[in-house]
């Protein structure tokens, strides 16, 4: 294989990566802070993706679809957690699976009923369509390569937010001891609120940025949603640094893995078995790393301090 | 007689003469129905052994349904017909497989317990996809079914309603058996205090190892008779969603109680049915009405027939 190939393939897994982190960050700290399973952030992730498509419709203007598209990815979100989430924290995790489970298949339907089963998909803006020479022998889309350094921003300053800033101790002391936090006399309803629309609206700028580059569909946070799971558990719940290091990881063992176990498979097996389990194979790596992952460490690579 | 022991005698009272009245009355169609709900009702019998019993919420159950239903169909393909060697195949590969996952799954506990059940499902249902010689993502249809020893009595049309519920009745007595038992105490005990259970002298991670295997051979078997009606088998049955499906019926029927997966596969199933019957995009309804009955409708259906006493554990 050209070392062209890899480093394209290596892009592609950095930049799925940072899609998988923008969804996974916000999870991780809702999930953290509040201790509350939300199986709806997927669909949030899709939301964001039809948001985007339907302002770029309305207004033909990319940019400012991405505006329109976050302001409402960030009142829907709040809109939930207003009419449905707020009631939960205090419930079990089951009453929480059952009840996102319920606002998934609404969601999932509703998208289905506004703009039909079939696929859709949406051009990125002229400005960011071309390609770019990297290399003598590469050439990489800019709106890739756009959508890395995006994520790279969000993740720098999400880091910067939670480590320097006073809403930011304030998220960590919930993630680490809540209890501790609301008895200092915080008001943890709204801190709740705040995180919660921050990761809504997270979860709606990755379905943005995937807008042009994968398939608009209902249902297409579900299986994103599972992996954006995978990345919290690898990385350690409640943990912006190791939802990090675990998305990169995710990402490029995933893209990678996609490309290459077929190959490495025939190189020791005969080729027909290794057409048939490659690409099973490949599509079970990730899980395969969270099982790994689980039975040596538990609590994840970077665990957040005091999280049960 | 207990209320419960009542409400159970009714359901399966009337589940015993539908085959009699509903041709009768010209509602034959209603059979189908009924036996979808019959094989919900058994895999989510089994997931409440885990989720309401063992305290152990999987959200990986279905992938053995699916393990169930492909052990069956890739037998029949392989011209093997007797239901009882492919009852035995089923049972011996779900358990095996349950086994293996169950024992990494079970070195975690609660979310963690659910994600990485999650993280096996998903292996599951990735590799019956792979399984490109047996219809791969498609699916498969099966041409051959089953036969009790020549007899087409465990095929639709011939008695499979009537097997279908002879199985759901011995999981229904079966779990409820096992959780009266010294098994069903010990399993409690260690959701509610797993140190108390443990300094007690019980070795709670065999107890739930059991119980885990236990569950998924159920859930096998109603895989391998979710064949037998829909003479079709496809990865689907495998998916995570079908998961959360069978952890709704679980918990809308209400948690460890006797009768409460069979309420809640029934409601699902008519609660399907009706809304799909009058609107095609039914679940702009279904989704909200399940948040409304979390939100509202806590100890699920069973507790709603028992007013006066608490949730029967």
């Amino acid at each position: 294989m050209s070392m062209t190939l890899f480093l394209i393939l290596c892009l592609n897994g950095l930049q799925y990566g940072m899609l998988l982190f923008l969804i996974a960050a916000g999870l991780t700290l809702v999930f953290g802070v509040m201790g509350f399973i939300n199986l709806a952030h997927g669909v949030q992730y899709m939301v964001g993706a039809y948001l985007v498509f339907a302002f770029a419709d309305l207004t033909g203007s990319f940019g400012l679809a991405v505006i329109l598209s976050l302001v409402t990815a960030l009142i829907i979100g709040l809109l939930l957690e207003y009419l449905v989430f707020r009631h939960l924290y205090a419930r079990s995790h089951l009453d929480q699976v059952l009840a996102t489970f319920g606002i998934i298949i609404f969601l999932n339907e509703l998208a289905k009923v506004l703009f039909g089963p079939a696929t859709l998909s949406i051009a990125p803006p002229e400005f960011l369509s071309g390609s770019i020479q990297l290399t003598e022998t590469l050439r990489y889309p800019v709106y890739r390569l756009v959508t890395i350094v995006a994520g790279l921003a969000v993740a720098l300053g999400l880091f910067v937010i939670v480590s320097y800033t006073r809403i930011g101790m304030l998220i960590r002391a919930g993630a680490t001891t809540p209890d501790m936090v609301s008895a200092l006399g915080v008001d943890i309803k709204r801190l709740f609120m705040i995180v919660f629309g921050v990761g809504a609206m997270l979860a709606g700028f990755a379905g943005v940025i995937a807008a042009p580059i994968f398939a608009i569909e209902p249902g297409m946070g579900d299986n994103i949603l599972i992996v954006a799971f995978v990345v919290i558990i690898i990385g350690g719940i409640g943990s912006i640094g190791g939802a990090f290091v675990a998305a990169l990881l995710v990402g490029l063992i995933d893209t990678l893995g996609r490309s290459l176990a077929t190959m490495v498979l025939s190189f020791v097996f005969d080729p027909s078995f290794a057409n048939q389990v490659g690409p099973a194979l490949a599509s079970m790596l990730i899980y395969i790393l969270m099982a790994a992952i689980l039975v040596v460490r538990p609590k994840g690579l970077l665990p957040a301090k005091g999280v049960a | 007689m207990e209320r419960a022991s009542l409400v159970a005698g009714v359901i399966f009272g009337l589940l015993l003469a539908a085959p009699f009245v509903l041709p009768l009355i010209g509602e034959g169609y209603l059979l189908g129905l009924i036996i979808k709900a019959m094989l919900l009702a058994i895999a989510a019998i089994s997931l409440d052994l885990l989720i309401g019993h063992g305290g152990m919420v999987s959200l990986g159950h279905a992938a053995f349904v699916g393990v169930g239903a492909y052990s069956a169909a890739i037998g029949l393909e392989n011209g093997i017909e007797n239901i009882l060697v492919l009852l035995a195949i089923t049972l011996g590969i779900t358990g095996l497989v349950a086994l293996v996952t169950g024992v990494l799954a079970l070195r975690t506990s609660g979310v963690y317990f659910l994600m990485i059940t999650l993280a096996f499902g998903q292996m599951i249902y990735f590799t019956l996809t792979s399984l490109a010689s047996y219809g791969g993502d498609d699916g498969l249809t099966l041409w051959s079914l089953a036969t009790l020893f020549g007899s087409d009595v465990v095929q639709n049309g011939g008695g499979l309603y009537f097997v279908v519920l002879g199985v759901m009745f011995a999981t229904w007595w079966g779990v409820w058996a096992m959780s009266r038992a010294r098994f069903g105490r010990v399993l409690r005990a260690a959701r509610d205090n797993p140190e108390r259970a443990e300094v007690m002298g019980f070795p709670v991670a065999r107890y739930r190892l059991i119980a885990y295997v236990i569950a998924a051979m159920i859930a096998g078997v109603s895989g391998l008779l979710l064949v037998q009606h829909a003479e079709f088998v496809s990865p689907s049955l495998a998916a995570w969603q079908r998961s959360g499906d069978l952890i709704v019926v679980v918990v809308l029927g209400g948690l460890a109680s006797r009768n409460g997966a069979i309420l809640g596969a029934f409601f699902i199933v008519v609660v399907e049915e009706v809304l799909g019957s009058f609107l095609h995009e039914w679940r702009l309804i279904y989704g909200p009405l399940l948040v409304l009955m979390v939100l509202y409708a806590r100890g699920g259906l069973s507790d709603l027939l028992e007013p006066r006493r608490g949730r029967a554990t």
